[in-house]
């Protein structure tokens, strides 16, 4: 593994020198003293791998086909933005709009996480995106969701934010513990948590309880708030010809 | 009483009852009454897109509008009587498409173009050569040049930008509300006239990719079937913020439309709605839009020019001055008459201003501020003709997108209902009985045709001018007088009056 110091370089110096050793034929990568650099891996495709220490800058991963990230810190806004495909583990919190229209592969934040996260999140064919957050979410989790599932876990506090699922006409959120009907936005509605989505979320939890060490049994062992799209179509009779 | 828009005027000696008109009509306006043996015409049905009349091998068919839509009243005009009795009926929004209809007065029709006579004689384009390319993209504030013995290189980095060769490009207009075969017709007559299409907020079909590098590719808030790939294969990348037929609000295309061709490339299930709402919710400052603009450079590692899309809307220059700061190649703006797929009714024909206003106001803006040349700027919303595209230049823009009339030249006859899926001429429709009426290489032909002509008229404009390169005439706003404009129109303009 080849490891980059990030201290004091611009975001364009640091990504140039990344794609430098990218084209050098190097799969593995370990950043050190990151401090908020922007677009990190952003557009790359392949099977690759990044560590980063340090605090992870906007749009990290966006656009990205492939790559494993891991961020030992916390990230900034826009993880995952439009990505198709890959990994990002954040171990510590992230902000605002992880998971932007995001097609495929997962974000596992062990922390909690900002507004508007998995929002324009879809799915297609055997692309499913999942994220799943440890702690907690802000406002409008959910946004214009059109696929894929999106889990918080509320493992330290009880707090959630308001107007979730705001326009969803896809895919599904769980959220651990009881939400009220009211704090749903327009769009969305509430669902029995069957042995079904039970069986889904120990599937789904696996990986993520690995890596940050949590049991999976005793996720599970409190109930769990499925929230899902009131309907596929959610204008359909705005419009008149 | 809903009064029909039309009336289907049928000659009885001519007609032969083939019912090739009751084939040929995808609204069901031409019926076959199997009891009666005979076709009822329905003309509530009738949206005038005379396809019929084109097809009806007798020519025995005639459309004309409904003589009862008179204006019995000057306040209640037809049109509004026409649209409350909808509205009473559905409880809904009213939708359309194409620009807006209403009258308007059109600025362009108010300005005339210079030209010599005499001293600083004209050129004949005929033999002479005339540029009409031009460079999409960034310029330099400084050249820097290094001079050794005979040769001269350039060190000053300069980039990244597109060349068209005619300033007239093809508008974004999505693969959903077009047909692939529309699509497709679009990108080859782009490739064929050395300009550039634009992919709208839909995707890129695979078997377009031959044409990618004469493909501005669209990213919208929706992000349909946008990934690296995408973004890579394209000339370059245009952010949709807004449009000028619905500015302010977002795209939708209804999960009817949403085929299985359709939804490989926008990357969707079948069957769902595809919502693009106007906010895109990781942009809420100038600030944030640097960031899409950035994380798009990055992600095709500065290879591509960005362009940012934005209706003409009151505050238009300082909004382009904020995104020309933002790091934008290029500024598109879409004014009042831009067109649309779909869009309430409302919003088409009441929201943006004329873009002529805008071109000037935001030209002088970005010369106050001296980052002129840090953008391009791309007109587009009701350029009809030639003569709008020498006039916009002359305001100050660098090159148009024209989507309307490049639909027109594929046999679009602006019937406004392209929203229904139900096209009659195989343009904006995803019917495969309806699309294949469109043969894309006979449809591209006619497109480049069009491309063609218009740059041959603007080079004879040119001449007359005494100008050798469309360059040169951008922002020229003396080669341009008024008629009929107030005097605080002529100043937004920055144009005089005509004899001034």
């Amino acid at each position: 593994m080849i490891v980059i110091d990030a201290r004091n370089k611009k975001h364009k110096e640091l990504n140039f020198e990344i794609e430098k050793y990218l084209n050098n034929g190097y799969k593995k990568i370990k950043l050190i003293n990151v401090n908020g650099q922007r677009y990190i891996f952003a557009g790359v495709k392949g099977d690759y791998y990044l560590e980063i220490e340090g605090v992870a800058g906007d749009d990290l991963g966006a656009f990205m086909n492939g790559p494993t990230i891991v961020v030992r810190g916390n990230c900034q806004d826009a993880a995952g933005n439009t990505m198709n495909y890959g990994k990002i583990i954040i171990h510590g919190d992230a902000r605002d709009v992880i998971g932007y229209a995001m097609r495929g592969g997962c974000i596992y934040v062990n922390g909690d996480v900002g507004y508007r996260v998995g929002i324009h999140m879809k799915e297609y064919k055997d692309k499913k995106p999942t994220i799943i957050v440890a702690n907690t979410a802000g406002d409008f989790l959910g946004e214009y969701m059109a696929g894929g599932i999106l889990i918080v876990l509320r493992l330290k506090s009880n707090y959630i934010g308001d107007f979730i699922a705001t326009g969803i006409h896809g895919g599904c959120i769980y959220i651990r513990g009881y939400i009220d009907e009211d704090r749903l936005g327009y769009g969305a509605k509430i669902v029995e948590f069957n042995e079904h989505d039970k069986k889904l979320l120990e599937k789904k939890l696996k990986e993520f309880c690995t890596i940050f060490n949590y049991s999976v049994d005793k996720i599970l062992s409190k109930e769990f708030t499925k929230i899902v799209p009131i309907s596929h179509r959610p204008y359909g009779k705005l419009y008149t010809e | 009483m809903i009064v029909p828009e039309y009336k289907i005027l049928v000659d009885k000696e001519l007609c032969i009852n083939c019912r090739r008109c009751v084939f040929e009509c995808s609204f069901g306006a031409h019926v076959y009454d199997e009891k009666k043996k005979k076709i009822v015409r329905l003309h509530e049905k009738c949206v005038g897109c005379f396809r019929c009349v084109a097809t009806c091998p007798t020519k025995a068919i005639e459309i004309i509008r409904n003589p009862m839509l008179f204006d019995r009243h000057h306040t209640w005009k037809a049109r509004y009587i026409r649209d409350i009795k909808i509205q009473a009926n559905s409880g809904s929004v009213i939708l359309t498409a194409t620009g807006t209809d209403y009258d308007y007065p059109s600025i362009f029709d108010r300005l005339l173009i210079d030209a010599c006579q005499v001293t600083n004689p004209p050129i004949d384009p005929l033999r002479e050569p005339m540029e009409t390319r031009v460079y999409i993209g960034r310029k330099p504030d400084v050249i820097d040049v290094d001079f050794n013995g005979e040769k001269v290189k350039l060190k000053t980095k300069i980039g990244p930008y597109i060349v068209a060769e005619t300033p007239i490009m093809i508008a974004h207009m999505s693969y959903g509300a077009l047909s692939l075969e529309a699509h497709k017709a679009l990108a080859m007559a782009a490739k064929e006239c050395g300009t550039y299409m634009g992919t709208g907020e839909g995707g890129l079909h695979k078997s377009l990719y031959p044409y990618a590098d004469h493909i501005i590719v669209q990213v919208a808030s929706g992000r349909f079937g946008v990934t690296e790939e995408y973004l890579k294969v394209g000339a370059a990348i245009e952010i949709k913020i807004g449009q000028g037929a619905k500015p302010g609000i977002g795209g939708h295309l209804p999960g009817s439309k949403v085929t299985k061709e359709i939804s490989e490339t926008r990357m969707i299930p079948e069957g769902t709605d595809a919502l693009s709402p106007a906010p895109h919710h990781d942009i809420y400052s100038i600030e944030d839009l640097a960031r899409l603009i950035a994380a798009l450079k990055e992600a095709t590692r500065y290879k591509k020019p960005v362009f940012v899309k934005i209706a003409a809307v009151h505050n238009v220059a300082a909004i382009a001055v904020g995104i020309a700061n933002a790091g934008a190649d290029a500024i598109v703006i879409d004014g009042l008459r831009g067109g649309t797929g779909a869009t309430p009714q409302i919003m088409r024909d009441h929201v943006g201003i004329p873009i002529e206003f805008a071109i000037a106001s935001v030209d002088r803006r970005l010369r106050q501020e001296k980052i002129r040349n840090q953008v391009s700027i791309i007109a587009s919303g009701g350029i009809r003709c030639a003569a709008d595209v020498v006039k916009a230049i002359a305001l100050g823009a660098d090159a148009v997108y024209i989507g309307t009339a490049a639909l027109i030249a594929l046999g679009c006859t602006v019937c406004k209902r392209c929203y229904t899926g139900k096209c009659a001429w195989g343009i904006a429709t995803q019917d495969p009985r309806l699309r294949k009426r469109l043969n894309p290489e006979e449809g591209a032909r006619r497109v480049a045709n069009l491309i063609k002509a218009w740059t041959h008229e603007i080079k004879e404009v040119m001449g007359a001018l005494g100008i050798n390169s469309i360059e040169s005439l951008r922002g020229n706003r003396d080669r341009l007088r008024a008629v009929g404009l107030t005097d605080a129109e002529l100043r937004v303009l920055g144009v005089k009056v005509a004899g001034d």
